[in-house]
């Protein structure tokens, strides 16, 4: 057996078709690890066609994760292993690897006629561009078939247990116990036995592939440390999972139901699905005939006493900007989620980015300001959402959350919050009746503070009063075309979203002191890699530090002053630069933009160097070699 | 017990801002009367209004009310009524709002069969906007956007929602108070959607557009007034009948005295005859020309779920219900 190489953390890369099963390969590698107490991320990269031709480099999905002591924040820049089902599969990943990466390749999809889709003249294993890398050739397809053929399955359905058979080879390799996926794999396929045999018998075959096979002194095993992650109980979340979870807690914790109504757009749809599970919690899912009438419907859930919430992705939200202008005029709560994507139009619909920012503070006819907040990992999703509902409920007022793509299908560990740590949610409670005033004016008596009116819902006796998008007087809640008070109604719902920074916590840094000389601020989902290359920078440089925005519409009251204390600002940003205008805009600040919109996460690297370059050089007395796996 | 409410019990303090003569006073008069003659309580009774003249309806009706965008009425009203299944959801739209802008939304608000009662102030013209044609105004109608006559195919309500698999259209004229107000009372009744085109007269724009068979002299020559399981008759005496010509697939007019037998009684569960009848010119068929009782949207929406919208189980279990390891 071969001698194991200890680890902090790797990175490991599946790519496949996208009917080779590598997503549901990945998830339940990471499932296991994760139950060894690893800490981990993981990004899924879908191609953009459902069933893209088979063999093509734009059909190729995979499923990137990065193992190992914590904090793990990114999916990691370079893999160090690569699994790889067909010649397309390499060719698209072999850019991203770290040198010396292991590969392991299925021998037999390197058919002329793959090779040939891939794009590739010759065998790329003979031409020698592999050498660099310590290429472990297996013949997956037969020897999966082979494993599965007592099943008498047909030579394709065989053919798909093949993911269960390199995802018993990694086990074998990260020396995870099978147990749990054996389990897994009995209640998934509990029903059709023949299947279930058939993948449990792939995976014990590729298992003993590295455990017997004669080159098995060439496959390397990796026994990576355990996280040391705070104490509690812990699960895997993605995203999606993480907000709809979240929408149903804050369900709970106002004591309201909850509907979601949606249309079908990638990436978002993904809430949609889970939350249409959630039923037992006091969650509704109404699937609407457009993305129109999906805000409409969650308008009209609020109107009626349910907390109303819609979900899109960029171009879906454009279609809903009326409808949020009515939210906004009748004073009703509501929230928004948009999963963003990469544009303009259709875009990059699975490709992540965060270049809805100025949709969500600016795209509105109209002075109609909204509350806009943005998660920054998956288990944050639960946070924000339950923050959403809380804001929506509180100023009654629509309210955006922004998410990603990346952020919706990536998962992490998440220490399970307990509900009992977390506020309640006040809902502003309907007046008794008022003999002395006319419900109308009940209706639209706001409170000081917040400017938040009470929730008043078809139903309740003696409260009934006339709600609608024309302007309305600011005291008796009747229509008015008055000048000077369509100026007050202007005022006071600039009032309201301004009022919403008093409520928030002030901002604090993620890393580095409250003053220096850069300070790094970023806002979604590129929080992971900005944390750790953050943290790398701080080993030469102790004056740079890092903030992260939950808040961006409108800003904490104190971010202003913390941006003060330092002398150089750097925002990296998955778009051309929009929270850099806010901050300009808002704090008449001067950041320095570092902006990326290849649809892919930032790396680590390249964050680094952005920082190194304005900042000045380190003098080293020797050079001292970075030990592999060291901080990713 | 509540109080027995009268029609101006369902009357607000706002001053109705419509033009002088239009149509829609007397249908605000007939709904008001019926909400009282319904005993319908003023607390669950909600009016929802995309935009148009029509549209102001809410603002005067002693109910709840919402005035919200164009053409998206029936989609606010669905979330609404999922959100409380026990209102009574009025909405109410115009030819542009309901069957322009809002076309989709009434389309799938009629399909899923959504318990809103939905009133279609049919007057074949753009009045809020001042003039131009809609999408039920007749070909050639000369407007500040059509100088020459229009050009496009007018829709027709009743095609669109039978097309649209409504399971309730009825028809009525603005100022005609018993059928109007029977249709009311139906559509109320109804479980599901239920689609009322009212022919309604813009004095300012398209005066009398409809006069051809709404006019009192006319009324009996031009009108088919249906009753389910009554004779199809008509004209002053009743004297004329319809007949279906299996020859052609059409309903034509016979003399009922001569062959009484022949006349067809109304159905209001055969759709084939309620196509025939949507279509039918001379006479207009008025009243409930087509109903399929069902289960509404919501009633099917909510038994399909065990406890309805509330909670039967916690969020700390759900956070739980997957692979779960301790970190010690
Ligand atoms: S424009 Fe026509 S429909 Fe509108 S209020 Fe005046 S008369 Fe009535």
């Amino acid at each position: 057996m071969s001698d194991q190489i200890s680890m902090d953390s790797i990175v490991v890369r599946l790519a496949g078709d996208s009917g080779d099963g590598v997503q549901l390969m990945g998830s339940q590698f990471i499932a296991s690890t994760a139950l060894s107490g690893k800490d981990f991320a993981t990004f899924p990269d879908f191609p953009a066609e459902i069933r893209a031709p088979v063999g093509t480099t734009f059909g190729v999905s995979a499923y990137q994760m990065n193992i190992g002591v914590s904090p793990i924040t990114t999916a990691g820049d370079a893999p160090d292993v690569l699994v790889a089902f067909n010649p397309a599969a390499l060719k698209v990943s072999l850019p991203l690897l770290s040198s010396g990466a292991l590969l392991i390749v299925n021998n037999d999809s390197f058919t002329a006629r793959n090779l040939t889709k891939a794009g590739y003249a010759e065998d790329p294993r003979d031409t020698g561009e592999l050498d660099s890398y310590q290429l472990v050739p297996a013949d997956i397809g037969r020897l999966n078939l082979e494993a599965v053929k007592p099943f008498g399955l047909s030579k394709s359905d065989g053919g798909r247990c093949k993911n269960f058979w390199a995802l018993g080879l990694l086990m074998w390799m990260f020396d995870c116990d099978l147990l749990p996926i054996e389990d897994w794999i009995r209640q998934k396929f509990a029903r059709k036995e023949v299947v279930r045999d058939a993948n449990l018998a792939a995976l014990h075959s590729g298992h003993a592939f590295g455990e017997t096979a004669e080159l098995s002194e060439a496959i390397p095993r990796f026994k990576i440390r355990t996280a040391d992650l705070p104490a509690g109980e812990y699960r895997g979340i993605t995203g999606a999972e993480a907000l709809s979870l979240g929408l149903a807690a804050a369900g709970e914790l106002a004591d309201r139901p909850v509907l979601f109504c949606s249309y079908p757009i990638t990436p978002a749809s993904p809430l949609l699905h889970r939350l249409s599970r959630l039923g037992e919690l006091g969650v509704g899912t109404f699937q609407a005939e457009d993305e129109i009438a999906a805000i409409c419907a969650a308008i009209g859930a609020s109107y009626g006493g349910v907390i109303g919430v819609t979900s899109s992705s960029g171009p879906g939200i454009a279609l809903k900007t009326e409808a949020m202008g009515l939210a906004v005029n009748a004073e009703l709560p509501l929230v928004i989620v948009n999963s963003q994507r990469g544009g303009p139009s259709t875009g990059l619909p699975t490709k992540t980015e965060q270049s809805d920012l100025y949709q969500a503070v600016y795209g509105r006819n109209a002075d109609t300001p909204i509350p806009v907040i943005a998660a920054r990992s998956p288990g944050d999703c639960f946070f924000v959402a339950i923050e959403a509902v809380r804001i929506a409920l509180r100023h009654m007022t629509p309210v955006l959350l922004l998410s990603d793509g990346y952020l919706s299908n990536a998962a992490e560990p998440w220490r399970i919050p307990d509900m009992d740590d977390i506020e309640p949610i006040e809902v502003n409670a309907a007046p008794g009746p008022d003999d002395t005033r006319d419900a109308q004016s009940l209706a639209f008596e706001r409170n000081a503070e917040t400017q938040g009116r009470p929730w008043i819902t078809p139903g309740m006796p003696e409260l009934m009063h006339r709600l609608g998008g024309l302007e309305k007087d600011i005291d008796t809640g009747h229509i008015s075309y008055d000048a000077a008070n369509h100026q007050r109604m202007t005022d006071m719902r600039a009032a309201k979203v301004e009022s919403v920074a008093r409520f928030i916590p002030p901002q604090t840094m993620e890393l580095g002191p409250q003053e220096g000389e850069l300070l790094v601020i970023g806002w979604g989902s590129t929080y992971g890699s900005i944390f750790q290359a953050v943290r790398k920078i701080r080993k030469t440089h102790s004056d740079v530090s890092y903030t992260h925005l939950r808040h961006l519409f409108p800003l904490p009251e104190n971010l202003g002053g913390l941006l003060g204390n330092f002398n150089q600002l750097l925002v990296p940003e998955m778009n051309m630069g929009q929270l850099s205008t806010v901050l300009r805009d808002q704090l008449g600040a001067d950041p320095t933009p570092f902006c990326k919109v290849t649809g892919q996460p930032f790396l680590i690297s390249e964050l680094a160097e952005k920082m190194e370059s304005m900042l000045p050089p380190v003098v080293v007395a020797a050079c001292k070699p970075v030990a592999k796996g060291e901080a990713r | 017990m509540s109080t027995v409410l009268s029609a101006k019990d369902f009357a607000t303090s706002q001053e109705v801002r419509w033009c002088p003569g239009c149509g829609d006073y007397a249908i605000l008069k007939t709904m008001t009367k019926t909400l009282a003659e319904l005993g319908a309580r003023p607390e669950s009774t909600a009016f929802i209004s995309g935009i148009g003249c029509a549209s102001r309806f809410p603002y005067y009706v002693e109910t709840y009310g919402f005035h919200t965008i164009h053409g998206r009425a029936p989609a606010i009203a669905t979330g609404l009524k999922l959100a409380n299944p026990d209102i009574d959801v009025w909405v109410v739209t115009g030819d542009g709002d309901g069957l322009s802008i809002g076309g989709n939304h009434l389309l799938h608000a009629l399909r899923r069969n959504v318990g809103l009662k939905i009133l279609l102030f049919n007057n074949e013209i753009y009045g809020l906007t001042k003039g131009q044609y809609s999408p039920t105004s007749r070909r050639g109608t000369r407007s500040p956007s059509s100088p020459g006559g229009s050009v496009d195919a007018p829709l027709s309500p009743g095609e669109f929602a039978l097309g649209a698999g409504a399971k309730f259209f009825a028809r009525a004229i603005d100022t005609d108070k018993a059928g109007l107000g029977d249709v009311l009372k139906e559509a109320h009744a109804f479980e599901g959607a239920a689609l009322v085109e009212i022919f309604q007269n813009c004095i300012v724009y398209n005066e009398d557009v409809f006069a051809d068979f709404t006019d009192r002299k006319n009324a009996a020559e031009k009108q088919l007034r249906l009753k389910h399981g009554k004779p199809m008759l008509f004209g002053a005496d009743n004297e004329k009948g319809i007949r279906f010509n299996p020859d052609d697939f059409s309903l034509e007019v016979i003399d009922a005295r001569s062959v009484p037998e022949q006349v067809l009684r109304h159905d209001e569960r055969n759709k084939v005859v309620a196509h025939l009848l949507v279509e039918l010119a001379k006479p207009v068929a008025l009243g409930v020309i087509y109903k399929c009782p069902g289960d509404s949207f919501e009633k099917s929406w909510y038994a399909a779920r065990k406890s309805g919208l509330k909670r039967s189980s916690s969020v700390a279990d759900a956070l739980r219900s997957t692979n779960t390891w301790t970190v010690t």
